[in-house]
């Protein structure tokens, strides 16, 4: 990608008029390959941010006139039934979505890394990585269906004796979140996995080398030399599955729509109700508001811990 | 380079929040299609007597002879209206359609805009209305009412209409029933023999009394569904009981929202009770929280449960299912000799406030009601009563289908007809009943509990309009 790199400028600073035409040109032209992707970007993310904002202080229908109510929103928003535990649904999910993709990817990765290079290697990173390819919404439907109380999940927990297990896991109260939690990490995982094996790779060999010399074991290898140096592209996973799950709408939404009684019900699937179905677009953009602070509140930790590192 | 995530980071939260939110765009995951909406609006369904007449020729509002494009929004899945447009046309050449269908949610959620878009539809299918109505989206029907006779038409369109005050139930005509779908129990023959049924019972007493020897018996009494994305299949027997407990007057009060109504009510905590105590009995499936409408149609189509409450909007895929095998009764009432009560109301279309054929529409929805070839069509796909003048044509329905039986229901519930609690406000359903009802299954949520929760969030979203 280009980045916006004045870099050049301040080096020829002192040079020749004729050098410093073409670094302005240079710059220009940079600015016009930034131009595409910066007006996308200004008007499918700055621009909805505004707008959210904006909306977030007047009673709307989506459709008819607008009507200031200033901070009304705000203080409506902690009324909206079970708040306080969509909140809580989305910090669970954060485990589903977040903290075990990325250790078990952690994990996986550095089997592949150490023992499976070749094409065994080719193809566990593929089959971990076909979630990220398949609809989300097909993929949701099919978990679905393998949850079910008919359905294939159930029928392998009988067929090996553990009948008194199976249950509609999308339909009980205590499964139904470990149920789509685990249809994250399905998700998660190859994405994880592919970040951090990249991140291995970059890991000079000798390091392992000289590790194994000294008699280290995979653990060792892996405490001291794979997880130190990988903090980075952890942090990059960490950041991106934290969004998932506090952002977390898709996935929820095709798989229980929150139920049963909102017990999977994330802030994602209230704005998208609040907004849609009941017709309260101001409202819902305060609660939107609210969880784009509480996910930055959330990410700026992770983010400043996995620069630090770096560093 | 280490700002990146955070730009990715906010970038991929803020389309989330763009997509949630961007009133131009369209919700971002197609909906699960829940055709649990059921009536919508009811009126006492009385099919019409005897004496085939012809159908009034229209004198006023018509489609004209010049070529004409129809531009309509239908909900996807009613085949009935697609093949009434197909026969309209060949009746009248003239007029062509362009149909775009959308999945319920969808086009619930979609409503407003393309009403107020700069392509209004002709036609649109409305579920409810009353929101369109108060913001001026919608044509005001009463001319065409006066004109084509519909205010004489023995299923009153009462429940199609709104007041100044926003009151539904009386006032200006914003949507017209193509046709007046009926709520009950259905049954499957065999299984209902294999317990002793030898004819419906009379009271909710003698239903108590068979769904206790189905569960002895090994039976699933009831098929019912209740996934969050269907929406809660348990509305509709607890509307039922509610019904047979007490007064169907103030269960449509509440659902037009008239000042003051409240669902929380004796008669309805009576009817709670006797819910709760159909799931402690385990008359409904286990799994019913999972359940999803179509998988609990299927399901009691293959012979898994004894009963099932839905519509007739059901009978086509019932009758193709079990050929022969499906009965339907009215939800008998709590004592001997009471009136049956049934949730009912008509399909409801409308006209936005700007669209180009207005005339035309109302001339297609008057020809539906009176013209006999699509009587029979709107009866042979959406088995339902069509409705339409008195005297007009009875449509033929094959002997022994449950459609023959739906039809004959509708009349014995009269003035009995309710509309559904779950119309009662645009998210009562997805954020009052399904939840609620759910935690009753999940043993979370007791009779008393689910009606005050269910009126605090209908007020709590009154208080947002």
């Amino acid at each position: 990608m280009v980045t916006l790199d004045n870099r050049p400028a301040a080096s020829v600073a002192s040079r020749r008029t004729s050098l410093n035409r073409g670094v302005r040109r240079e710059t220009i032209v940079g600015w016009l390959f930034v131009v595409p992707a910066l007006g996308m970007y200004a008007v499918f993310v700055l621009l909805p941010l505004l707008l959210t904002i904006l909306y977030s202080f007047y009673r709307w229908n989506g459709v008819g006139p607008m009507a200031w109510v200033g901070l009304k929103n705000y203080v409506t928003v902690f009324q909206v039934p079970d708040l306080i535990g969509t909140i809580v649904n989305a910090f669970w999910l954060v485990v589903w979505f977040s903290f075990i993709p990325v250790g078990l990817g952690l994990v996986v990765a550095s089997v592949i890394h150490r023992v499976a290079t070749g094409r065994l290697g080719e193809i566990a990173r593929t089959v971990l990585f076909l979630p990220q390819v398949i609809p989300l919404v097909a993929a949701g439907i099919i978990w679905g269906w393998l949850l079910a109380l008919p359905g294939l999940i159930n029928q392998i927990l009988k067929a090996v004796g553990l009948a008194a297990f199976a249950r509609a896991w999308l339909g009980d109260f205590d499964w139904a979140l470990p149920a789509v939690g685990m249809i994250g990490i399905w998700v998660l995982l190859g994405f994880c996995t592919v970040l951090l094996l990249t991140g291995m790779t970059k890991v000079d060999p000798a390091l392992y080398e000289s590790a194994r010399m000294d008699g280290a074991g995979w653990l060792q290898e892996f405490l001291a030399i794979t997880v130190p140096l990988l903090r980075y592209e952890i942090g990059v996973c960490l950041t991106v599955t934290v969004i998932a799950a506090l952002a977390a709408f898709d996935i929820v939404y095709v798989a229980t729509a929150g139920g049963p009684g909102n017990s999977t019900a994330v802030p994602g699937i209230q704005i998208y109700m609040i907004a849609f179905t009941q017709r309260a677009v101001g409202l819902a953009s305060a609660l939107a508001v609210l969880l784009m602070i509480l996910v930055v509140v959330v990410i700026i930790p992770i983010q400043r811990l996995s620069r630090e590192s770096a560093e | 380079m280490s700002k990146k995530p955070v730009l990715y980071s906010l970038a991929s939260l803020l389309v989330l929040a763009s997509v949630l939110l961007s009133a131009c765009g369209a919700p971002a995951t197609p909906a699960a299609p829940p055709p649990t909406e059921a009536p919508t609006t009811a009126a006492p369904a009385a099919p019409a007597t005897t004496a085939p007449t012809e159908a009034p020729v229209a004198a006023g509002p018509s489609c004209g002879t010049d070529p004409v494009v129809m531009n309509v929004y239908f909900e996807t899945g009613f085949d009935d209206i697609v093949k009434l447009t197909e026969e309209f046309t060949k009746q009248y050449p003239n007029v062509t359609w362009d149909i775009k269908q959308d999945q319920f949610a969808n086009l619930i959620n979609e409503t407003p805009r393309v009403l107020a878009g700069d392509n209004p539809p002709d036609i649109i299918r409305l579920p409810t209305f009353v929101s369109f109505a108060k913001q001026g989206l919608l044509m005001n029907l009463d001319k065409y009412a006066t004109e084509f006779g519909w205010n004489d038409w023995p299923v009153p369109l009462q429940f199609a209409r709104m007041d100044a005050d926003g009151i539904r139930g009386s006032g200006t005509l914003y949507a017209m029933g193509l046709n007046y779908q009926l709520t009950g129990v259905f049954y499957n023959k065999k299984l209902a023999a294999q317990i002793g049924m030898t004819e419906p019972p009379k009271t909710v007493a003698e239903f108590d009394d068979l769904l206790a020897k189905a569960k002895a018996g090994g039976l699933q009494p009831i098929m019912e569904w209740g996934s969050a994305k269907s929406g809660m299949g348990l509305a509709f027997p607890l509307q039922q009981l509610m019904a047979a407990y007490g007064p169907t007057q103030p269960i449509n009060d509440w659902i037009f929202q008239k000042k003051g109504a409240t669902i929380d009510a004796p008669s309805n905590l009576k009817a709670a009770q006797h819910l709760q105590d159909w799931i402690q009995k385990g008359y409904f499936p286990p799994d019913i929280n999972a359940i999803e409408y179509t998988d609990a149609a299927a399901r009691f189509g293959k012979g898994e449960g004894v009963f099932t409450f839905n519509g007739d909007w059901q009978n086509a895929g019932y009758d193709k299912d079990m050929a022969g095998n499906v009965g339907f009764f009215l939800m008998p009432p709590a004592e001997a000799g009471g009136q049956p009560a049934a949730m009912s109301g008509p399909l409801t279309y409308g006209v936005a406030a700007t669209a180009k054929h207005a005339d035309c529409a109302a001339f297609f929805f008057n020809w539906i009601g009176t013209n006999d070839t699509a009587r029979q069509i709107n009866v042979q796909y959406g088995g339902s009563n069509p409705g339409g003048p008195a005297g007009a044509s009875i449509p033929s329905v094959p002997a022994g289908s449950v459609t023959a039986e739906t039809l004959a229901g509708g009349p014995k519930v009269g003035t009995n007809a309710m509309d559904f609690i779950a119309n009662a406000t645009s998210s009562i359903f997805a954020q009052g009943w399904t939840p609620e009802l759910q935690k009753m299954v999940g043993g979370k949520q007791d009779a008393a509990g689910l009606l005050k929760a269910v009126q605090a969030e209908y007020e709590r979203e009154l208080a947002q309009q």
